[in-house]
């Protein structure tokens, strides 16, 4: 079915409208229908387009890694065992299934975490504070190490004295809580 | 229901105060994404994990308050009109993926309409703070408040390589979209935003208009926001975004400069024209009704017009969205009632300056 409304482009959005008390059928293109303000303009077709993209854009990935691998090799079907998504999935809809999906897909997500965020692929921000407890403890003694070995290059010998002692408290609690099941 | 009411029931905060540079800058908004671990991710939860996510929040909400939220009001999608819920969405306040595809989509906000929490949406959780004019740090500093606050009851997906996992790995890491919505007519008007864009593209950051793609903005308004949400810290992806703001207001007010010295007729004539246009029209079509707002809004801002209020194109960009005139008309309009609802409500609003300043 064509649209309606421009006579070019194929109907996608077909919809019937009472205004009034009187009943209209519409078949409109997506453009048509964005245009007359029968699609909810902000951002929808932006969703759409992104969506598409990141689609696009995984699906990259097996070309990506020709090198390492053979194309024609049948690679075993790679399955999230918590939500059932498989990678093939994932690649269609660009969305995980779940929070294990990422450990699941961990082998494969790394270049497309970095082509997606500039050539990134840890994360360097905000650890929730209570789940992240022995995060933060390693985070500040990674700090700490950094800093002694700066001391110690600037020959700060009584500063970097003090940062040892404080890393080895805290690796200390590191420890305990690791005893103590966390 | 007189238009007064009307709008001082749907203007929010973000559109009616005044901010920091707020003559360029109408909005600074930060959105966190958070997912709950133990639950499916929204494109393939159960039901009865999607309510559990919903009562969790509510939860929270019960157990504990921040004070400076005010009460916090939860709409639930599924009650809503589909009318309510595009007004809503017109207001920035959720997102037209929570409008119309969530399941058992929610959002919970606050009495100045500054904060959203969407539950459901492509994340569990979204966090959204919308702040009038330039006020990206305050926003992130409110965002972050309500994230630990709610984090203090639900376990949060998180892996300390990836850092905060989403639904779309281009939110992983911060889950932090950091965004500004500029009044930009000085640069489209000398014909640099072409130049702009690209280069703005090249650092991260996108730049579109807020209501369609590419450089043909609606109305001169255009929205640039953070696309990297991974590898580096939320500060300083905000203060990326500062930076490259700061210069675009820099150079939007030398831009405004120099087309008031080297076309300062020809300038107050395309404000007043637009003036005249928009006081006494009878039919107008949101495009028209965006370019005329936005040369009235220059107009003020560079002191043409005088007598009229700063945040006109702020409330009548929003008010002549489909949504806001079905809503003032009480029910659904046809394209073309559409725009004569629009140039009557635009009349009426500035007819409402007139009498301010007369009484």
């Amino acid at each position: 079915m064509i649209c309606q409304e421009c006579n070019q482009r194929p109907a996608t959005l077909h919809f019937t409208k009472v205004v009034n008390g009187e009943k209209a059928e519409f078949h409109l293109c997506e453009k048509c229908a964005q245009e007359k303000g029968e699609m909810f303009m902000l951002g929808s077709g932006s969703g759409f387009s992104i969506n598409n993209l990141l689609a696009g854009l995984l699906n990259i990935e097996p070309a990506f890694q020709g090198s390492k691998q053979d194309p024609f090799q049948q690679e075993k079907v790679l399955q999230c065992e918590q939500c059932s998504m498989t990678f093939q999935q994932f690649i269609k809809v660009g969305r995980f299934g779940c929070a294990h999906c990422y450990e699941t897909f961990k082998d494969h997500l790394k270049p497309i975490l970095r082509r997606l965020h500039s050539g990134n692929s840890s994360h360097n921000g905000k650890i929730p504070a209570r789940i992240g407890g022995t995060i933060h403890l390693r985070r500040n003694i990674d700090e700490l190490k950094h800093k002694l070995k700066e001391m110690i290059a600037q020959e700060e010998f009584e500063k970097a004295a003090e940062l040892r002692d404080e890393i080895r408290k805290l690796e200390k609690q590191l420890n305990a809580n690791h005893e103590g099941g966390d | 229901m007189s238009l007064e009411r009307f709008m001082n029931q749907a203007i929010s905060s973000w559109m009616s105060a005044e901010g920091p540079d707020s003559d360029i800058v109408l909005s600074s908004r930060i959105r966190l994404a958070r997912n709950i671990k133990q639950y499916k991710f929204p494109t393939l939860f159960s039901n009865e994990e999607a309510k559990a996510v919903i009562q969790k929040v509510k939860d929270r909400v019960e157990h504990s308050s921040i004070s400076k939220l005010g009460d916090l009001e939860l709409l639930l999608m599924d009650e809503l009109q589909p009318l309510q819920k595009r007004v809503l969405m017109e207001k920035h306040l959720i997102s037209p993926h929570l409008a119309e595809n969530s399941t058992h989509g929610a959002c919970l906000l606050s009495e100045n309409e500054e904060v959203s929490i969407m539950i459901n949406e492509e994340d569990h959780i979204r966090i959204q703070c919308l702040f009038p004019g330039f006020q990206l740090l305050e926003a992130l500093s409110m965002a972050n408040e309500i994230d630990d606050w709610l984090e203090e009851e639900a376990d949060y997906a998180f892996n300390e390589n990836v850092g905060f996992l989403t639904s779309c790995p281009t939110n992983v890491g911060t889950g932090l979209r950091a965004s500004v919505m500029m009044h930009l007519p000085g640069l489209v008007l000398t014909q640099q935003m072409n130049r702009i864009i690209p280069a703005i593209n090249q650092l991260g950051l996108v730049v579109r208009g807020i209501y369609g793609e590419g450089s043909e903005a609606l109305g001169n308004i255009f929205q640039v926001s953070n696309q990297i949400t991974l590898g580096k810290s939320e500060e300083d992806i905000v203060e990326d975004l500062k930076s490259v703001v700061s210069q675009l207001i820099s150079q939007e007010r030398s831009a405004r400069e120099a087309l008031a010295k080297t076309s300062n007729i020809q300038l107050e004539d395309r404000v007043f024209r637009s003036y005249g246009v928009l006081s006494n029209c009878r039919i107008i079509e949101s495009k028209e009704a965006a370019q005329c707002l936005s040369d009235v809004r220059l107009g003020i801002d560079m002191q043409y017009i005088k007598d009229i209020s700063k945040n006109i194109l702020n409330e009548l960009m929003i008010l002549t969205q489909p949504g806001f005139l079905q809503q003032y008309a009480g029910g659904p309009l046809r394209p073309h009632e559409r725009d004569i609802r629009r140039a009557s409500l635009i009349r009426e609003r500035l007819k409402m300056e007139d009498q301010e300043l007369g009484g």
